[in-house]
């Protein structure tokens, strides 16, 4: 009890002073905004450093032969850039934009559990240097895949494997904590008016990727440490000597895995869900049945893991069976696109950079949903696993459209956050730069992978060349392009175009959701008293 | 109001911890789970793991099963392996013996390990063994040639679908696992 009192002193007194100066305010901060921050830039960081891995790849398969990397550190790059980019890039950045935003959209004045914020970020800063570690010592990073199949794993990735372990380890720890700390913010802290179905999408998406989280991490957790006590300890999980089954380890890492894609895209499915209704002027079509949708697909994804399993041998049961649970995703996902769609109808739309992105993750997104259809037919993926056509696929649902979206979302929140606003001309030549390299960049992986071409490998038949090339020169454009976004970011920060934003920034959006009627920029502390009425879903 | 929130928050919290606690085992619970599966199902094939008694069964002579042997060795298992037949026909309810050689292509002694599997998986309740050389561990001195009898039966109660049976050894080197243990 005392401790609680305690605690609200100590509330009370930083309301009196702003931040802590220096850089020990980032260090010690507790603050939603500035952790959010933290979030926001490391992931930044990371893109661009998962970027550069990204580009070792595709220098390396510009030309059939060996070029410029051994096979070895080939494999390390294509391990590493999926690690960083899903552990480093993808999810802290939602991260980020959980802790910005669900404080500002439910009226609440800080996450719920400030000090546990602070250390999940920071646990994952050390968790990535960790096993950023790895490309400098002898041996090199693990090279066995970002999936760590055994026995390969167990024999091949040298003196990195515990390190990844441990690395593995400390990231799921902070996102359990961060997950913890979200579920409490919203379950706990919502203004008094805002219920459960008044929710913007964005904290309804975040709640279920929240639950995910806590229900996948320690699995995955769990999978890497067997791994480290077969490697060291001689038990026999995956070990097929002592009697283990290494399809087994498919099992549990599927079972993490495929959550783990839908982590990363239910929140992309919340920012899109809050953008394209601001900027077609209507209300979000279809609230209910998108919250409906969200959850169906979050519970589904437990149950569909060995489509990623189809040629290790299963029972003709089982391959139904997950093909049938695969193809029916596709049904609430379907609900979605067809609800952005409709919003989109009839209203009076305009094209400002954030929606321009979100348009065109709609579009694309779609394209990575049908492929995945096709994909999940058992016997005809037996024809696209392992090639780059699954490449193409996943590609498509987590570039043009998770990456897509937080671009739309630093487009979108930046101007609110910093109280400047972002060069457009500049930003749609970043859009259009970035729409069209990527889709030079991806879609002739689908043509390569229906020709053959498997996955992870540095060197080619000549066949594969012509798209190959066409695909490096899409990611050199990709990569290069994205230097734009670097310099719009920093330029909005640093005062931006001069023009100062309004409260609003964009037109109308203060019915759509809480945060637009704080001031901008938005102060270092928000809704010390909750909201008195909160946005209603018709307006 | 804080106040009571702050209780709220901390019960969620631990309430939350446990189920990232109980998610961590379900993990490892899923090893027996999967092991149970497997054994229902078929999958992988498993025959019995330790001898069977040798029990007398009614020959069926109205059908022949062809029964096919593989030896396979893990990578980087310094063995030959090879087998006296690669098939045989055999009367469900009779008992075979068939010679399996193993031979050390080493200077070292060497501790290895074979697996067995059958396919199709649901057979493996009605191919029993009595002797085997994949019961336990093998020890072979360097250049050790080994002579490794196996004898089994077909069960005369195979359903009538099974016309081939496939037996396969794999032998896995465990010379430095079984230093660690
Ligand atoms: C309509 C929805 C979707 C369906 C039916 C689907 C289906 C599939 C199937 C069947 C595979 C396995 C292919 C193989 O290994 O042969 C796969 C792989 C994959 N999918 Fe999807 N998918 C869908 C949506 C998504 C989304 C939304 C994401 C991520 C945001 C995603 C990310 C991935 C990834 C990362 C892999 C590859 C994992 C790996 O092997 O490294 N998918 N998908
Ligand atoms: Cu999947």
């Amino acid at each position: 009890m005392s401790a609680v009192v305690a605690e609200h002193d100590h509330h009370d007194e930083h309301h009196d002073h702003g931040p802590a100066k220096g850089l020990v305010r980032w260090l010690i901060t507790t603050n939603h905004k500035d952790i959010g921050t933290l979030y926001l830039l490391f992931a930044l960081a990371m893109f661009f450093v998962g970027g550069l891995m990204a580009l070792v790849i595709r220098a390396e398969l510009f030309e059939p032969g060996m070029q410029f990397v051994n096979p070895t550190f080939f494999n390390s790059m294509t391990t590493m850039h999926a690690l960083v980019m899903v552990f480093g890039a993808v999810m802290p950045a939602f991260v980020g934009l959980a802790n910005w935003q669900i404080p500002l959209m439910i009226g609440a004045p800080d996450m719920a559990l400030p000090r546990l914020n602070n250390m999940s970020f920071w646990m994952l800063v050390a968790g990535v240097l960790l096993l950023a570690s790895t490309l400098f010592m002898e041996g090199g990073a693990p090279a066995c895949g970002w999936t760590f199949y055994p026995p390969l794993v167990l024999r091949d990735c040298g003196h990195a494997l515990p390190f990844a372990v441990f690395s593995v380890h400390m990231l799921g720890v902070s996102s359990i904590m961060g997950a913890i700390n979200i579920i409490a913010t919203i379950l706990n802290m919502r203004a008094p008016k805002m219920t459960l179905m008044k929710m913007p999408l964005f904290v309804w998406t975040w709640l279920i990727t929240a639950f995910l989280l806590i229900a996948i991490m320690p699995v995955f957790a769990g999978a890497v440490t067997m791994l480290l006590t077969d490697k060291f300890f001689a038990t026999s999980f995956f070990d097929a000597a002592g009697g283990g089954d290494p399809v087994l380890y498919q099992h549990i890492f599927w079972f993490f895995g495929h959550p783990e894609v839908y982590v990363m895209i239910l929140p992309t499915f919340g920012v899109a869900s809050t953008i394209i209704p601001v900027f077609a002027r209507k209300p979000l079509f279809g609230y209910s049945s998108m919250v409906y949708a969200t959850a169906s697909i979050a519970f589904l994804s437990f149950i569909v893991w060995a489509h990623h399993m189809f040629t290790v041998g299963m029972p003709i049961a089982g391959e139904l069976y997950f093909m049938y649970a695969t193809m029916l995703i596709a049904i609430p996902t379907g609900v979605k696109v067809f609800n952005w769609t409709a919003t989109m109808w009839k209203g009076a739309m305009t094209f400002e950079t954030p929606m321009l992105f979100s348009i065109c993750f709609v579009v694309l997104f779609t394209m990575g949903g049908l492929t995945g259809l096709m994909m999940s037919v058992a016997p005809t993926d037996f024809q696209y696993h392992d090639t780059y056509f699954i490449v193409a696929h996943f590609h498509y649902t987590l570039v043009p459209a998770s990456v897509f979206i937080l671009m739309a979302a630093g487009y979108f929140w930046l101007p609110k956050w910093t109280g400047n606003m972002y060069d457009e001309r500049l930003a749609r030549f970043h859009f259009w730069m970035s729409a069209i390299s990527v889709n030079i960049l991806f879609f002739p992986q689908h043509f390569l992978g229906l020709a053959g071409m498997p996955r992870r490998i540095p060197d080619y038949a000549v066949q594969f060349a012509d798209w190959n090339m066409v695909s490096s020169i899409g990611a050199f454009i990709f990569g290069f392009s994205q230097l734009i976004f670097l310099y719009i970011v920093i330029k909005t920060i640093n005062g931006g175009t001069g023009e100062k934003v309004t409260d609003e920034v964009w037109e109308d959006a203060s019915k759509h959701s809480l945060e637009w009627t704080l001031p901008s920029p938005v102060p270092y502390h928000t809704w010390a008293t909750p909201p008195e009425e909160v946005p209603s879903e018709h307006f | 109001m804080i106040d009571s929130s702050g209780q709220k928050n901390t019960r969620l919290v631990w309430i939350l911890a446990f189920v990232g606690i109980a998610m961590f085992g379900f993990g490892y619970a899923l090893v027996p789970l999967y092991n149970v599966l497997c054994d229902i199902t078929g999958i992988n094939g498993k025959t019995n793991a330790q001898a069977v008694k040798e029990v007398v069964y009614q020959v069926d002579k109205s059908r022949e099963v062809k029964v096919e042997f593989l030896t396979t060795l893990n990578e980087s298992t310094p063995l030959l392996f090879w087998t006296q037949a690669t098939t045989m026909k055999v009367y469900p309810g009779q008992y075979y013996t068939v010679n399996f050689y193993a031979k050390n292509k080493t200077e070292k002694t060497l501790v290895v390990r074979a697996i067995d599997s059958v396919s199709p998986g649901l057979t493996k309740d009605y191919f029993k063994k009595t002797v085997c050389f994949c019961f336990s561990q093998q020890t072979f001195k360097p250049h050790e040639l080994k002579t490794m009898p196996v004898r089994f039966v077909v069960s005369p109660d195979l359903p009538k679908q099974y016309k081939t049976i496939t037996l396969s050894y794999t032998f896995f080197d465990n010379t430095e696992l079984s230093v660690k243990k």
